[in-house]
C-alpha cells in the first residue's frame, strides 16, 4: 500500500481530521454512517488497520461512543465522528465518559438542525449542545476549525487535551469546513506536539484510579495493564467505587469541572485579526469567521476601524478575553449559522457595557462577507 | 456455600461488602457460580475484564477483583466490543440484566452476536425491573403481573436462546439458579468457547416479581427454577405435553464461525503485508 502524503496537496476537511487523528496516535476509530461526516470514517476505516490500529462500524451511534470508551480505557487513543443526529445520540455516554474521566474525541461535523433537519447544509445550531448536551453539572472543551488546515492540526489538539485532563473532546467542526477543499500541508511528523496520558508510577501498593495529582487529574492506568480497578457512572470516590455521601458527590464534580478551568491557560485559543485599535469587533468560529476575516479586511480598506475576533476553542468560552475587547469595542457583532447561541455568552460576559448584535442565519447557507461588512457600516 | 472455593475471597472485592441485593435475591448464586468458574478457568485476573450494564444485576462488577467497567444502561457489549477490539488477548465478560440485555441493550446484543465477537455473557434473568420496583421486561412470561402491567402483561416475551442463536451467537446455554452447579459449569464452558457466548442464568427477585406473582419467597421460586427447568438431555424423553410451560436448560447451542477479531488480526496483516526483513 501506498501510504506517502504529499506535503503540499489538495485535501477536504474530514480527509484533514482522519489525518490528524492518525497524527495525533489515534488506533481506534468506532462510528456510524451519517452525513455530513461519513469520509471520516471511511477515510480510517482504510488507514487504520495500515497502522496496526482498529476501525469498527457500530450498529449504532450510542454504540460507537461506548466502544471509543472502551477502547481508549484499554489504552488506544478513541476517536468517533458524527453529525447533528448521531450527536444527539451519543450525549449519554458522552457524560459517561466525562464522569468516569475516559480520554476520547468526539467530532461533531454539524449540519442543519434540529432533528433530520437538511443534512447537507451547514449550520452551527450544535454550539450549546456541545457544552450542556449531557444532564448534569460537566466539563467540556470544544474546539471549532475554520479551515482545512486547523481540522488537521486541531484534531491532534483534541486528542491531547482529552490525553492531558482526561475527558472527552469535541471537534465542533461544522458542514462547510468537513466537505471544502483547500491547499494542506502536512507537517513534519517532529513538528507535531503529541501528548500521552499520565500514567501512575509501577509498583503502588493500592492505585486510586480517581485521586487526583495537584492539577486536579488522575494519573491513568489502562486496563489489563497491572493496576485492577472499578470504573463506573454512579458517583464515585477515589477507589472507584461508588458512593452517595453528599462530601464525596461534591467533591468530585467541582473538580470534574475545575481540571478543565484551572488550566484554562493550556485550553483557550483564540485569533485577534486587527483588533488592536478595533471599534467595532467580530467574534466568529468555524466556517462564519471567514467571512467575517474578509469582511473586516475590507472594512479596513474603507477606513473602519473593524476586527475579528475568532475563537478557536468555543468551550470553556474565553470569558476574559471577551472581558477585555468589550472594554475597548465599541459595538461587537456576533454571525452565527443559528438563531443566536454564541451570543449568548458574549452578552452573559459583555452585560451591557458595549452593544452587542448578532447576525443569523438559518438557510442552510453561508453567512456572506458582504452581510458582515453591511452590518459593521451600520455600527459606523 | 457448596464447592467455594475456598480462596473466593481472591476473586471479590470483600471490602465492597455487603452487597446491595434483597434478601432472597438470587443475583448472589450467579456471583458465586462466576467466581466458582473463575477459580476453576484460573485466568489472571490482571489480564480478565467484566463489563456491566445497569440494573441490580449489574451491581456485581463491582464486587468482583477484575478490570471492572460498570456502564450504561443496555450498552454494556458496545463497550465491550471496544475493549475486546482494542485488546484481543484478554478475557472480556459482560453481566447484563434481561431488561438490560434484551430491552433498552437489544441491538447491541444481536449485533455483537452477528460478529461473534469472543466476549463471554452472563445474563441474569430474574423476569422484571428489579432496581426500578418491578417493571416488566421483554422477558416478563405472559400474563405475569408488574407494576407497569397491573392487569397481567399481554405483551409476548423473547426467548433469549432463540433470539441470540438466530443473530448468531455461537455458544448458547441457559442455567438457573437452583442448578448453580450447571451454571458454573456453563459459564467455564463458554468463556472456553472462541466467539459469542451467551449464558442465559434464571434467577429469582422474590421482592419485586415473585411477590406481586404469588411465587412465593426466595426459597419457593427456587423450586420453582427446579421443577420448571429441564435439562437438554431430560427432555428428550418428554413428551410435548410434559414441556408445556418448561424451559430447557443446558447446553443449547455450539458451532463455529470465524471470531471477529481474529478476522481483523488477518486484515490487519493483510492490508500491512509482510514486513521487510522476515
Amino acid at each position: 500500500m501506498n501510504n506517502v502524503v504529499p506535503l503540499t496537496r489538495l485535501m477536504q476537511g474530514n480527509e484533514a481530521i482522519a489525518e490528524g487523528a492518525l497524527a495525533a496516535g489515534a488506533r481506534f476509530f468506532a462510528g456510524y454512517p451519517i452525513t455530513p461526516s461519513t469520509e471520516i470514517a471511511e477515510i480510517l476505516a482504510e488507514k487504520l488497520p495500515a497502522v496496526g490500529g482498529k476501525f469498527i462500524q457500530m450498529e449504532d451511534e450510542i454504540a460507537s461512543m461506548a466502544a471509543i470508551i472502551g477502547a481508549s480505557l484499554a489504552g488506544l487513543k478513541s476517536i468517533t465522528a458524527t453529525s447533528g443526529p448521531g450527536f444527539s445520540l451519543k450525549q449519554e455516554n458522552l457524560g459517561f465518559a466525562a464522569i468516569t474521566e475516559v480520554p476520547c474525541v468526539v467530532v461533531n461535523v454539524q449540519r442543519y438542525g434540529p432533528s433530520t433537519g437538511i443534512p447537507t447544509a451547514s449550520a452551527q445550531g450544535d454550539i450549546m449542545q456541545a457544552r450542556w448536551g449531557t444532564h448534569g453539572d460537566h466539563p467540556a472543551i470544544a474546539l471549532s476549525p475554520a479551515s482545512v488546515q486547523e481540522a488537521f492540526s486541531l484534531t491532534v489538539q483534541a486528542f491531547n487535551l482529552a490525553e492531558r485532563f482526561r475527558t472527552p473532546v469535541i471537534l465542533l467542526a461544522d458542514e462547510v469546513i468537513g466537505h471544502m477543499r483547500e491547499r494542506f500541508v502536512m507537517p513534519d511528523a517532529s513538528d507535531i506536539n503529541v501528548i500521552d496520558r499520565k500514567k501512575p508510577p509501577a509498583g503502588l501498593t493500592r492505585y486510586y484510579p480517581y485521586k487526583p495529582d495537584e492539577d486536579g487529574v488522575p494519573p491513568m492506568a489502562n486496563f489489563c495493564e497491572g493496576y485492577r480497578y472499578h470504573v463506573t457512572g454512579l458517583v464515585h470516590d477515589e477507589s472507584g467505587g461508588p458512593t452517595t455521601k453528599a462530601d464525596q458527590a461534591e467533591r468530585l464534580i467541582k473538580r470534574l469541572n475545575d481540571k478543565i478551568m484551572d488550566h484554562l491557560d493550556e485550553i483557550t485559543m483564540t485569533e485577534s485579526l486587527m483588533t488592536e485599535d478595533a471599534e467595532i469587533i467580530i467574534v466568529a468560529c468555524g466556517a462564519v469567521s471567514r467571512s467575517a476575516r474578509r469582511a473586516v479586511k475590507q472594512a479596513r480598506k474603507e477606513g473602519i476601524k473593524a476586527g475579528l475576533f475568532r475563537l478557536i476553542s468555543v468551550w470553556p468560552f474565553p470569558d476574559k478575553e471577551i472581558k477585555a475587547l468589550s472594554r475597548q469595542a465599541r459595538s461587537i457583532i456576533v454571525p452565527e449559522m443559528n438563531l443566536g447561541q454564541l451570543i449568548g455568552e458574549v452578552e452573559r460576559v459583555v452585560r451591557s457595557e458595549t452593544k452587542v448584535s448578532g447576525i443569523n442565519r438559518v438557510t442552510g447557507e453561508m453567512i456572506t462577507p458582504d452581510e458582515i461588512l453591511n452590518a459593521i457600516k451600520s455600527e459606523i | 456455600m457448596n464447592n467455594m472455593p475456598s480462596n473466593a475471597e481472591k476473586y471479590l472485592r470483600m471490602e465492597k461488602m455487603p452487597h446491595i441485593w434483597c434478601p432472597g435475591c438470587g443475583n448472589g448464586i450467579v456471583l458465586s457460580a462466576l467466581v466458582r468458574a473463575f477459580h476453576k478457568l484460573n485466568y489472571d485476573q490482571d489480564q480478565t475484564v467484566i463489563v456491566s450494564g445497569i440494573g441490580c444485576s449489574s451491581r456485581a462488577s463491582g464486587y468482583l477483583d477484575f478490570n471492572t467497567l460498570h456502564s450504561t444502561h443496555g450498552r454494556a457489549l458496545a463497550f465491550a466490543t471496544g475493549i475486546k477490539l482494542a485488546r484481543p488477548e484478554v478475557n472480556v465478560f459482560v453481566l447484563m440484566g434481561d431488561g438490560d440485555a434484551s430491552s433498552i441493550g437489544g441491538n447491541h446484543l444481536i449485533h455483537a452476536a452477528r460478529r461473534n465477537i469472543d466476549l463471554t455473557v452472563v445474563i441474569f434473568n430474574n423476569s422484571i425491573y428489579g432496581m426500578t420496583g418491578g417493571q416488566y421486561s421483554p422477558l416478563t412470561p405472559q400474563d405475569n403481573r408488574a407494576t407497569t402491567a397491573p392487569y397481567g402483561t399481554f405483551e409476548r416475551p423473547f426467548d433469549l436462546v432463540e433470539l441470540v442463536k438466530a443473530a448468531g451467537a455461537t455458544y448458547i446455554a441457559r442455567g438457573t439458579t437452583y442448578h448453580s452447579a450447571m451454571l458454573t459449569k456453563l459459564i467455564i464452558t463458554g468463556a472456553s468457547h472462541k466467539g459469542f457466548s451467551v449464558i442465559e442464568a434464571v434467577t429469582a427477585c422474590p421482592v419485586s416479581y415473585g411477590r406481586r406473582n404469588k411465587m412465593g419467597g426466595g426459597y419457593d421460586m427456587l423450586m420453582w427454577q427446579k421443577e420448571h427447568g429441564v435439562p437438554i438431555e431430560k427432555s428428550r424423553y418428554l413428551k410435548p405435553e410434559e414441556m408445556k410451560g418448561k424451559f430447557l436448560i443446558g447446553e443449547l447451542h455450539k458451532s463455529e464461525a470465524p471470531e471477529y477479531t481474529e478476522v481483523y488480526q488477518q486484515l490487519i496483516d493483510r492490508v500491512r503485508g509482510p514486513i521487510k526483513g522476515e
